[in-house]
């Protein structure tokens, strides 16, 4: 469905049209001030000064000026600090909008949220009483429960340490597998797009810059994403077999297999492979005589030179999938790469989602 | 009883039924303008917020004095009143209401203001998006998270009243069972040189005071929350 906001604030403009699929996690991803947390209160009809439009389960939320109150919007919101009630304990602030809502229209459970997110031992506790990770998953679980047709989140892991993020990040990858419905989610780490978004929209100055999946939307050589030092691409395959000897799992990806650090999944298993640009190398012939265990065949698709001077940006096709590579100016020219070449790609670090 | 005599007592009644009147009004009067001060864009506040905090400073013969003359039968409200058929205000128990409003207004607005502003917008916004409408709001997340702002200003509002002397005497004068109130009972009775009388009044409302001033100080520290002690 279409999205469609405009907002005009100081010297600051908001004009942001994208689609938002109706399943799957969307990343709306950007530089701090782009305007992302704007973006996601005017969906939420947090904004009064919004216009746009936003329709979601058939029911119109915001159209022109017109909007419904927040209260009767089917949302669930997860701000970035936890915002809990300081004067409810755990229980009474999952209970918050859980009561409110008719219970005909509970369509989330009660006890297997609470089991998803691990909250049985904490209800009976009060928000200074728990870390900041317990909060925020707290928060989440106070928002599912009122059983959204929209669910929004906030950046929730940014204001959290690294070990609280290790602690939300499986819920969150568990909720994504078992949600219905569009989930929308803010950031700006592209490690918590890669592990969790299925859908990205890039925000610009208040602005959507790019959209599509994630898969490609990452791998555009004429994208900024493609040229940050971090800049990743994202496979898919399947799990096809364990190598219990030598701790390693084959992977299938449109047709190859590709090798990586055992995986506690079951064969038949979708996994997301992010592979990062730099740890990719390119070879005219097939190597069996390197450390490197995967050597995939692919076929060079675009290169542009990239930010970092002397080197290029080479994107490569695998079957319909795209690799990354960086390499040297200077190895650009030994190997007379061009377009529409088949060459080897050398896979060295696997990171598996 | 506590060698009080009953005009005394009759002092003391009309003290404790201007004090709750008037600080009641007060609160209703001033949630509104607390939430706006504390939630509203700038420009006019400023202007506002000094007006509010103005009897703090001055003294309170000059509010006595102002309030006397526009509630009196030349004033604009007292003539105004007057000539629809009803009495002016001037030494009345209805302009002793409005004078200890004028008086203790700063003692109720900004309390409730600091508690408004520390409590914030985000748990009002929380609640609507768990399906909270606006009076839900109020009633489940503001008055909880904001009860040490109200009992404080509820406190010092009727403590402040029970303490007035000029506001009250200019424009009440002393009238007994009308407008004599306590403190002017004590000025009358150490005017006419009764000191025991005096003595007697005083330290009942010193007991008072305090006794409301130590219920406050508890309450504050078992309510385990946002809030501001004033």
């Amino acid at each position: 469905m279409n999205v469609l906001f405009q907002l005009q604030r100081g010297d600051f403009t908001l004009d942001a049209n994208f689609d938002l699929p109706d399943q799957g996690v969307t990343a709306l991803y950007g530089r701090s001030g782009c305007g992302k947390t704007t973006l996601l209160r005017c969906m939420a009809g947090l904004e009064p000064r919004a216009r746009g439009q936003l329709q979601i389960a058939g029911q119109l939320w915001q159209n022109g000026a017109h909007s419904i109150a927040v209260h009767q919007r089917a949302l669930g919101y997860v701000f970035q600090e936890a915002s809990l009630f300081p004067h409810l304990n755990v229980q009474d602030n999952l209970r918050y909008g859980w009561r409110r809502l008719p219970a005909k229209h509970r369509r989330v459970e009660w006890e297997s949220t609470i089991q998803l997110l691990g909250l049985t031992p904490l209800l009976d506790r009060y928000p200074d009483q728990l870390s900041g990770g317990q909060r925020q998953r707290v928060a989440l679980g106070r928002a599912l429960l009122t059983s959204p047709d929209l669910l929004l989140m906030d950046e929730p892991l940014a204001s959290l340490d690294s070990t609280s993020k290790a602690d939300i990040l499986p819920y969150l990858e568990r909720l994504h597998r078992s949600l219905a419905i569009p989930v929308l989610y803010v950031s700006h780490s592209q490690e918590e797009v890669l592990r969790l978004a299925d859908h990205l929209v890039l925000l610009e100055d208040g602005a959507v810059q790019a959209q599509g999946p994630v898969a490609e939307v990452m791998a555009r050589l004429d994208l900024p994403l493609a040229h940050s030092p971090g800049a990743q691409a994202l496979l898919t395959g399947v799990v096809m077999q364990q190598d219990e000897a030598d701790h390693l799992t084959a992977v299938s990806c449109e047709g190859e297999v590709i090798w990586v650090s055992q995986l506690s999944q079951a064969c038949g298993t979708g996994v997301r492979l992010s592979i990062a640009a730099r740890d990719v190398a390119i070879s005219r012939e097939p190597t069996s005589n390197s450390s490197v265990l995967n050597c995939l065949p692919v076929r060079v698709d675009a290169l542009q030179p990239d930010a970092q001077p002397g080197h290029v940006l080479v994107s490569l096709k695998l079957g319909g999938q795209t690799l990354l590579a960086r390499i040297t100016e200077r190895s650009r020219r030994t190997l007379a790469l061009q377009q529409g070449d088949a060459v080897h790609a050398l896979v060295k670090g696997i990171a598996v989602h | 009883m506590f060698g009080i005599a009953a005009a005394d007592w009759v002092a003391l009644q009309l003290t404790l039924k201007l004090a709750t009147i008037s600080t009641l009004l007060l609160l209703m009067l001033c949630v509104p303008l607390a939430w706006w001060l504390a939630f509203s864009p700038r420009r006019l506040k400023v202007m506002v917020e000094a007006l509010v905090a103005l009897p703090l400073v001055l003294p309170p013969t000059v509010i006595g004095f102002y309030l006397l003359i526009l509630l009196g039968p030349r004033g604009a409200v007292g003539s105004f009143l007057e000539s629809i058929g009803l009495n002016h205000l001037a030494f009345s128990f209805t302009g002793l209401v409005i004078g200890s409003m004028v008086y203790s207004l700063p003692f109720v607005v900004q309390p409730l203001q600091n508690a408004f502003q520390s409590m914030g917008t985000r748990p009002l916004e929380a609640a609507a998006t768990l399906r909270a409408g606006p009076l839900d709001r109020l009633i489940t997340v503001v008055l909880p998270l904001t009860r040490r702002g109200f009992l404080t200003a509820f406190v010092l509002s009727f403590a402040h009243t029970l303490g007035e002397f000029g506001v009250l005497l200019m424009i009440g004068g002393s009238i007994p069972g009308q407008t004599q109130v306590a403190s002017i009972a004590i000025y009358s009775h150490v005017e006419a040189m009764d000191y025991s009388a005096a003595h007697a009044l005083s330290l009942l409302l010193l007991v008072m005071a305090f006794a409301m001033l130590m219920a406050v100080y508890a309450l504050n520290r078992r309510f385990r929350l946002v809030g501001v002690a004033g």
